[in-house]
């Protein structure tokens, strides 16, 4: 192997590409070529680095500086100054004390502890920091039922949104004989302020290959899909790389590792739709058809795609299971809250100083999410509010910051988890115009299968227009609980059930708003 | 005309979506025309209103012609609370189009979407296959400014 004195890694994930990490990847390899140090120092493209709104950032090892904003022009003094002269850039680089007020957390990594230190791109370096070794060992010592429970006993639960527990529901699909089964990964990612599945597969195609080799083990099927949204075209061309990297290295095809086992794993794109994430709509749509909800039960687990038994499971539980086979469930349960073990990858966004993600452990308050990886409030700005789970998510108060967040514990509050989006909101904002955004939203995606979600939205919508207006009275308040309510009851699937956390924790919480606009309007009339 | 997309398919019926995808990435107008659905139903032998009914349903599928820029602006609410709503306005405003037209001249059309998975650079807009982030109204004349030179 070459030896190379330093390692320059740049991040090229969706976000940094447009800002132009390719043009500096290319200036940075001609300036190095120009300067004869092409073979002294290596060009690596990985991951998000976990910065963002810094342009392009990349990160030299093993002097371990990072630098944000690079443009093209800054790419000849940059090789001059820390490559030739050996000193650091002094004005790109970010400062050590911001790393320390946004700590990255490698530490506690679980799924995202290879995005940013590998190339993504080259299954060599995968295997270098220990990859597919949990599938060799899966493969070769274990048998499907240890590997159900192991996952089922270390409690690893869907990081879907449902958080339903990953091992019992590979438990239903793991027995059935003598049928065609399938594994398919959810990566439909499209729950407002999400992005994590990007990161993931973006940063560490491999560590999703390796989880649903090992899951597709465990509950026998031969056949795995990555469903992924047409969007998202670096994720789809990355796992491509790596799905035809796997089958060079004979980690899937046919009697692998000369286990007797066959797996292919293939890609599959959406063409647009968020209510192709539910589970069954995902698999209308793979199946060529418009994405509506099927009937529950018969559960996918049973009948699922071509009517055969299919395990839907999201792109980030997934990743965790490599880490769980490895190093078992005991180790597993000691991260995170017993309710819910291990990590959770939040994306923060909105009036904080530092918009980003972190992979923390189950349990990390809110206040701690926001002040310690957000970088606190945005300057001048106070906090009012969270959006935490997405569109089909809950506006929290700061009542809530300290509320130890996983599944359980939120739910108590009658909040979720859901996706892991954080969105905060500034006490300038009026949460009315935030609900009648995340209205919108459910009113686009509805897939009009059903009255009380196709009508519910609409109405909704309509009353919150109104209010907007001044037309409405404080009545118009208790017709929008009734309507979302009844959609919680009545709705065919989660979309339109979903409805009534937005509104209901927006009128609880914040009806001085709701009555800024009625009264304003009043106001005027008199 | 459309026999070479056609035939690098399985003519079974889970492999609608991508041929869609094909045959609009590869027409310069971004749609799935009426002639296009024809052949797609004869090869896949499902009926024609199947396959509407799925371009219908999905938005990145369009059924009329589009211009050679299709501009999607993110919506949802990351993007609103980041001012996504006065980027539509410019956009409208330096086009001179409202949402779902195509400019006279056919070098963009319009459209607003929910999240693209970008929303750490809020407010962001796809042209075409490419991303951009961190809008502010000088970034989108510049973009449109790119755009309008290099055709
Ligand atoms: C409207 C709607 C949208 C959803 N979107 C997603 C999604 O984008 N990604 C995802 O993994 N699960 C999504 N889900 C949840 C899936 O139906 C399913 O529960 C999940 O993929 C199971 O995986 P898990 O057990 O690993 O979480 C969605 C559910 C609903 C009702
Ligand atoms: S609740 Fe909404 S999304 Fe779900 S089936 Fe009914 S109409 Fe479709
Ligand atoms: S909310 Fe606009 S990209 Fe996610």
């Amino acid at each position: 192997m070459k030896y190379f004195r330093s390692h320059i890694l740049i991040e090229t994930d969706e976000a940094s590409v447009q800002q132009g990490a390719r043009e500096v990847m290319n200036a940075l390899k001609q300036e190095l070529a120009k300067h004869n140090l092409d073979q002294e120092v290596n060009v690596l493209e990985t991951g998000s680095l976990g910065f963002f709104e810094r342009g392009v950032c990349i990160a030299v090892y093993p002097d371990d500086v990072i630098y944000g904003n690079v443009k093209v022009e800054d790419v000849s003094s940059l090789v001059s100054e820390h490559f030739l002269k050996g000193r650091p850039l002094t004005h790109l680089v970010i400062e050590r004390s911001e790393k320390k007020n946004i700590p990255l957390g490698y530490d506690k990594r679980i799924v995202l502890e290879n995005s940013g230190n590998i190339d993504p791109e080259e299954i060599n370096d995968y295997l270098g920091v220990g990859g597919y070794l949990a599938w060799e060992k899966a493969l070769l010592e274990m048998k499907p039922e240890d590997i159900v429970q192991t996952v089922k006993d270390s409690g690893l639960r869907g990081r879907g949104g449902a958080g339903f527990p990953a091992g019992i529901k590979w438990s239903f699909t793991s027995p059935i004989k003598g049928v065609q089964k399938y594994v398919v990964i959810n990566a439909d990612e499209g729950e407002p302020g999400t992005f994590k599945d990007r990161l993931i597969m973006e940063g560490d195609p491999h560590k999703l290959l390796e989880g649903t080799m090992i899951a597709s083990l465990a509950v026998g099927a031969t056949k795995a899909y990555i469903y992924i949204r047409g969007e998202y075209k670096l994720c789809i061309n990355r796992l491509q790389r790596a799905i035809d990297q796997a089958y060079e290295y004979g980690l899937l095809g046919k009697n692998i590792l000369e286990s007797g086992f066959d797996l292919d794993i293939e890609i599959e794109t959406g063409a647009g739709a968020y209510i192709c994430g539910e589970e069954t709509a995902l698999i209308e749509s793979m199946e060529g058809n418009r994405g509506i909800p099927r009937t529950k039960p018969p559960y996918p687990g049973v009948k699922g795609f071509m009517q055969n038994p299919t395990v839907v499971n999201n792109v980030e539980t997934i990743a965790n299971v490599p880490a769980i086979i490895n190093k078992g469930a005991d180790w597993y349960r000691n991260i995170g809250t017993a309710e819910s073990p291990g990590t959770k990858v939040y994306t923060i966004l909105g009036d904080v100083a530092v918009p980003g993600l972190c992979e923390v452990p189950m349990g990390t308050t809110l206040r701690t999410i926001i002040n310690t990886y957000g970088g606190g409030m945005k300057k001048g700005s106070r906090f009012k509010s969270a959006l935490v789970g997405g569109a089909a998510g809950i506006f929290l108060g700061d009542n809530m910051l300290d509320v130890k967040m996983d599944f359980h514990n939120l739910a108590e509050y009658k909040a979720v988890l859901g996706s892991g989006a954080i969105l905060v909101i500034n006490d300038s904002v009026n949460i009315v115009d935030m609900l009648e955004s995340v209205i919108k939203f459910f009113r686009h995606e509805s897939c009009g299968k059903c009255v009380p979600c196709r009508n519910g939205n609409e109405q909704l919508y309509k009353s919150v227009r109104k209010i907007k207006a001044g037309y409405a009275g404080e009545d118009e308040l208790d017709k929008m609980l009734l309507i979302a309510d009844t959609m919680q009851k009545t709705s065919f699937c989660a979309l339109g059930q979903s409805l009534l956390l937005p509104v209901k924790s927006a009128l609880d919480m914040f009806k001085d708003d709701f009555l800024s606009y009625i009264n304003k309007k009043k106001a005027i009339n008199k | 005309m459309y026999q070479e997309i056609l035939k690098k398919y399985e003519p079974t019926k889970d492999n609608l979506i991508y041929i869609l995808h094909d045959i609009q990435d590869n027409d310069p107008q971004h749609y799935v025309s009426e002639s296009a659905v024809q052949s797609v139903s004869e090869y896949l032998r499902i009926p024609v209103n199947h396959i509407y009914g799925v371009l219908t349903f999905y938005t990145m599928y369009s059924t009329t012609p589009r211009g050679k820029n299709v501009i999607r602006l993110c919506e949802s609410p990351p993007c609103y609370l980041r001012g996504s709503d006065n980027i539509l306005a410019k956009l409208k405003n330096t086009l001179g189009i409202k949402t779902g037209e195509t400019t006279s001249d056919g070098l963009f059309t319009l459209e607003l979407c929910a999240c693209l998975g970008l929303c750490g650079n809020a407010p962001v807009m796809m042209i075409n296959d490419d991303f951009y982030g961190d809008l502010t109204d000088d970034k989108i004349d510049q973009i449109i400014h790119n755009i309008r030179e290099a055709k």
